[in-house]
């Protein structure tokens, strides 16, 4: 039966196999050839080695994107992971209410990114927006704020904003079933002996759930880093520029400037950043389970 | 690998079936004052992350008028149906792009399943030489990121007639769901006794008869679960669509949307059309999500562990 079953079993693996090849691995091998040539769609390729990705490091723009979006993930990360620390500590216990807030933080995470940065757009609107008006109305500002599009700094948090309250669920839902699957004897001990619920929370909580929150964390981080909807729509990489993000720089260069081997290189580069990041947090879950 | 790596059955989680585990009872660790704080505070969290989502369905239901006044108002003056009205009729008209969206998504679902099912049944099941290494290259989508592969996906898909096309945009989104899927199918068909398999094989069925009989049957939870996150994937992506659509007639509705910011009304974007479309677009997912939250946890969780 073996050596017949071996051979069934490919068959069933092929059409999957052969998905990924056609749509994902020779793509990829293309967009190294493409990162390779000045290509305009216009005019044939042209063949110009490394040159692509030498332009990139003397592009100014290159470094303004890689940096707002650094920026970006580096602001982000923190709020998410905190704060979703923080509420999964507050739903845990599984009363009602902890159920139905559980519930309702989760929501936004299955409304698409394009849904909810238009929302968003319309809330920070200056005049018709609802975040200036609620400001106003507690006589926190005394004239609308322009919170997109004018300055770079205010536009991020803008947006920040609106991402925490469209995500923070995701890692909040992580850590309450973390949270939930350490045995009951261990938080028993500690009760035991008297700790208090901080002091619980840093000898017992966090480092049993070390592994969540890697991994939480490195979504996040890659999920920052290949930001796109949320500035297209909210800021439309205005003011300058300074708030198109590393994706973001890639469509413009790819798509409207149909720069093609530019873009090409510029997603090489992308791709490579987010995989030296996946490589960094593979060997520190690892170097956690032991 | 068995059924224990499962979060599911190794006791952790989900909203509605959770164990009932001692320590975690509210009230055994906090006192009643501190209970009552963070009850309040619970109660504060949900109204601050439900507001935005009121706030648009009820800017969606505002006159024109309204939604145009500045300073703009909370809640509608009167309730009127006019922005639903403009949005049914903006462009191609909204059933279109409805139409579009459903077609893309319900494309997605099918090649997802088709592909998935063979693909996780074959490496849970069968003897297949290089297994972990083909495993690992299924999974490539989830090192790189499909983000950096839409300029040569676009060249390949405009030689083939596939951009324009809501199949190119429906394998866009396949590619993006098959690693999570195909794990989630994976996990599924190795929690299957056995001794069922081997039964059925003793009585002379064939391999597709025995995924068939046996297998689909027990693993319909793993096909929901995969069909409700194909789903909302296809439903919201919208740098895909984006680039793969151009023309009007073809748009998926995140593509309207982001679109219908331009379209003016009394001197200003039209904001009461615009969050008639975001509540149009946020509905299904809200609705499918609380209607299924078992699966859609518990796939995230299965998903979360790998």
């Amino acid at each position: 039966m073996t050596n017949r079953s071996r051979l069934t079993g490919i068959w069933y693996v092929l059409p999957a196999l052969a998905f990924v090849i056609a749509f994902t691995a020779w793509p990829f091998l293309q967009m190294v050839w493409i990162s390779l040539n000045d290509w305009s769609l216009i005019t044939p390729p042209d063949f110009v080695g490394f040159q692509n990705y030498l332009d990139a490091f003397a592009d100014s723009q290159f470094w303004v994107s890689l940096s707002f979006t650094l920026k970006y993930t580096l602001y982000i990360t923190p709020i998410l992971m905190i704060g979703g620390y923080l509420v999964s500590l507050l739903v845990t216990p599984n009363s009602g209410l902890s159920r139905l807030t559980r519930t309702v933080v989760f929501t936004p995470v299955v409304i698409g990114l394009g849904a909810s940065s238009l929302l968003w757009y319309w809330l920070f609107s200056p005049n018709y927006g609802l975040v200036n008006k609620f400001l106003m109305d507690l006589g926190i500002i005394d004239s609308p704020v322009l919170w997109l599009g004018v300055d770079a700094n205010l536009s991020n948090w803008a947006v920040i904003l609106s991402i925490t309250w469209k995500v923070l669920g995701f890692g909040m839902i992580l850590f309450v079933a973390a949270i939930q699957a350490i045995p009951q004897e261990i938080t028993e001990a500690t009760m035991v002996d008297g700790a208090g619920f901080w002091q619980r929370v840093r000898k017992v909580i966090l480092p049993l759930t070390r592994r969540t929150i890697l991994l939480v964390t490195l979504v996040s981080v890659i999920g920052s880093l290949l930001a796109f909807d949320q500035f297209y729509i909210m800021t439309a990489g205005q003011p300058r520029n300074l708030t198109a993000t590393s994706t973001f720089y890639v469509y413009l260069n790819s798509f409207p400037y149909l720069k093609l081997g530019y873009g090409a290189a510029l997603s090489m580069i992308l791709a490579l950043i987010i995989l030296g990041f996946t490589v960094v947090q593979m060997i520190l879950t690892r170097r956690s389970e032991r | 690998m068995t059924a224990v790596s499962d979060p599911m059955q190794s006791g952790i989680l989900d909203p509605e079936l959770e164990p009932p585990i001692g320590a975690r009872e509210p009230g055994r660790f906090w006192s009643g004052r501190t209970k009552y704080l963070l009850g309040a505070l619970s109660i504060v969290i949900c109204l601050m992350m439900v507001t935005p989502i009121v706030l648009s369905i009820s800017a969606s239901l505002k006159t024109t008028e309204d939604a145009a006044a500045v300073p703009p108002t909370y809640f509608p003056s009167e309730l009127s149906m006019d922005n639903y009205q403009k949005l049914w009729d903006y462009g191609s008209g909204l059933p279109r792009y409805l139409g579009n969206s459903i077609i893309t998504a319900a494309l997605t679902i099918v090649m997802t399943l088709a592909l998935t099912i063979p693909a996780g049944y074959g490496l849970a099941r069968f003897p297949i030489p290089g297994k972990e290494v083909i495993f690992v290259f299924l999974l490539l989508a989830l090192i790189i990121p499909y983000q950096s592969l839409l300029t040569p996906v676009f060249l390949m898909f405009s030689t083939l007639g596939l951009t324009n096309n809501l199949l190119g945009l429906a394998i866009v989104h396949t590619t993006i769901q098959l690693p999570f899927s195909l794990y989630i199918m994976r996990n599924a068909f190795e929690a299957v006794p056995r001794e069922l398999e081997e039964a059925a094989l003793v009585d002379g069925a064939n391999s597709w008869q025995v995924l068939r009989r046996v297998f689909m049957p027990t693993m319909v939870p793993a096909f929901i679960t995969v069909t409700l996150f194909a789903f909302v994937t296809s439903w919201n992506e919208f740098l895909g669509a984006l680039v793969m659509l151009t023309r009007d007639t073809t748009l998926t509705l995140p593509l309207v949307l982001a679109a219908a910011r331009s379209v003016t009304s009394l001197g200003s974007t039209d904001w009461g059309m615009l969050q008639a479309g975001v509540t149009v677009a946020i509905i299904p997912c809200v609705v499918v999500y609380l209607l299924l939250q078992r699966y859609y946890v518990s796939g995230l969780l299965t998903g979360a562990v790998k």
